[in-house]
């Protein structure tokens, strides 16, 4: 059936309406319909789709990232499979089977490699951009030569990736300056780290940790100082929640003096000080928060949840620290994707099939558009910065 | 293929014979299990954070484990518990739904 769908994938890319003029891709995106397995391709101008592929596979949890002409969309499919996508001419252009259980990828700084982040073999392999083809495999090694889940994996300047191991407890520090030859520095970080994040500059590589309290950081300038723990003793006072989904740690929640994180099996998001890495406020929120996103401004935060709250939204005000708006754009709200300089959110409602526009200034819904179980809204300006 | 083939189809709205739960909460079972399980252990079940629940990653475990860890969640790792979510008979239908894909 996988290859019968790989083959409708390739012979059949439907005609699409991108092609028809000459046009940049700056204001395109796309949307993952992770049931269906296809991708929509989005202009945020007009609001609308230009195109959709099918054929992609299990694209739960998948993640895209952008070639820096942003012409091509890698997407990361939880399958394994590697593909990129042509944006312009609305098809596949490349296809590789890369792991058998997959998590994410990241793109390196000067646009030529891939990695993908794979938890079958646990491990991080690379490829050439253009091509697709594998240039190395770092198997994540660890104890008796078992293979650890690798997450929160991120590009990072200085033509490296960083990510961390679940079971292993470490964080990875992988130079591809050559390569076919990558140079990898170890950390221990702590009990299973679930994600992890790169400040905007590309300096603070944070990962949050599953199976103990608090998140280990990595100061990427000041490798020698090795792992940081920081918020270690959370809250004695109210008890950890069950998780029913992991949250999502964003470098795009650096604001000003503060880090926005979201607490793992807790109602609350965490205001930190960049420079002592204090709590200075907890914002209660009505539920436990999955993405915690800063409007490209600054001013606003957006936050979505976990079940059983994940039909709302919340807005909260970077200057007063509080909730400003409670939004309930639909079923199941999985993610949410700024326009290139804010003035817009989409937002993806899983559960009733859709995508929902906001104006981020009036909190007005501006649009609706019709998708097939939406999961990760991903836009081409994603293309320019770093660990995203 | 033929597992993937099945797994369409055990996921198709319609399929599934009522038996003692409502056509409708048959529904929204499947469709927690296969989305919001499926965020932990892979829309197709062949795993992810969690590890696969196919047929035969399952085969050898008693129900009667697999359902108090579905409703009860294992501590100390990420599988949470479903109590809120659903019964222990509803846990049960979603082990032999996870066991006989169709
Ligand atoms: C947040 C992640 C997460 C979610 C969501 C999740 N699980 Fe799990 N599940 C796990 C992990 C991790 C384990 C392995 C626990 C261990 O190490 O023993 C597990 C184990 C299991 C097992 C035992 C498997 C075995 O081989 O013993 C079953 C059955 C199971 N989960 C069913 C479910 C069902 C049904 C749902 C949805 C109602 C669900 N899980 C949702 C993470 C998750």
């Amino acid at each position: 059936m996988k290859f019968l769908v790989r083959l409708l994938a390739l012979v059949a890319p439907l005609s699409l309406a991108v092609g028809a003029e000459l046009r940049g891709t700056g204001d395109l995106g796309v949307v993952v319909e992770r049931a269906e397995g296809s991708v929509q391709i989005v202009d945020t101008t007009r609001r609308t789709r230009v195109g959709r592929i099918t054929g992609l596979g299990d694209l739960s949890h998948a993640t895209a990232v952008f070639s820096r002409d942003e012409r091509y969309a890698y997407l990361f499919g939880r399958d394994g499979a590697l593909t990129k996508l042509d944006l312009l001419a609305g098809n596949v252009a490349k296809r590789a089977e890369q792991a058998h259980n997959s998590v994410g990828g990241a793109i390196s700084q000067d646009g030529r490699l891939l990695a993908s982040s794979n938890y079958t073999p646990g491990g991080v392999r690379v490829f050439s951009a253009e091509t697709l083809e594998r240039v190395a495999d770092i198997p994540a090694e660890y104890g008796n030569g078992q293979l650890s889940k690798v997450v929160g994996l991120v590009d990072a300047p200085g033509q490296r990736f960083v990510f961390s191991l679940f079971e292993a407890g470490e964080i990875w520090v992988a130079d591809l300056h050559d390569p076919k030859a990558p140079k990898v520095q170890k950390f221990k970080a702590g009990k299973e780290p679930y994600d992890a994040l790169i400040s905007p500059d590309g300096r603070y590589y944070i990962a949050g940790l599953f199976g103990e309290e608090g998140l280990a950081l990595l100061d990427l300038w000041n490798l020698d100082a090795g792992v940081k723990r920081i918020l270690p003793v959370y809250a004695k006072t109210d008890e950890k929640l069950p998780v029913f989904k992991m949250p999502h740690l964003e470098g795009r929640a650096l604001v000003g003096d503060y880090w926005f994180l979201p607490a793992v099996g807790h109602h609350e998001m965490l205001v930190v000080d960049r420079r002592s890495w204090e709590v200075v406020k907890r914002i209660p929120l009505e539920g436990q928060p999955v993405f915690v996103i800063a409007r490209p401004d600054d001013r606003q935060i957006w936050v979505n949840f976990a079940l059983p709250d994940n039909d709302k939204l919340h807005v909260i005000d970077t200057q007063t620290l509080s909730v400003v708006k409670r939004l309930a754009p639909g079923k199941a709200v999985l993610h949410m994707e700024f326009t290139p300089k804010g003035e817009e959110i989409w937002v993806s409602a899983r559960d009733d099939d859709r995508l929902v526009v906001y104006d981020t200034e009036t909190l007005e819904e501006k649009a609706r558009l019709p998708a097939d179980k939406p999961s990760g809204i991903f836009f081409t300006a994603r293309a320019h910065r770093l660990g995203l | 293929m033929v597992k993937e083939l099945a797994w369409g189809l055990l996921l198709a709205p319609m399929v599934v014979h009522a038996e003692t739960l409502k056509a409708e909460r048959q529904q929204q079972l499947l469709n927690l299990l296969k989305q919001d399980c499926g965020s932990c252990h892979g829309l197709q079940f062949k795993g992810g954070l969690g590890p696969p629940l196919l047929p035969e990653a399952l085969s050898g475990k008693p129900d009667s484990t697999l359902i108090d860890t579905i409703v009860n969640g294992r501590p100390g790792t990420a599988m949470p518990p479903w109590r809120g979510f659903l019964t222990a008979d509803e846990a049960a239908w979603l082990v032999n739904q996870l066991r006989n894909p169709q």
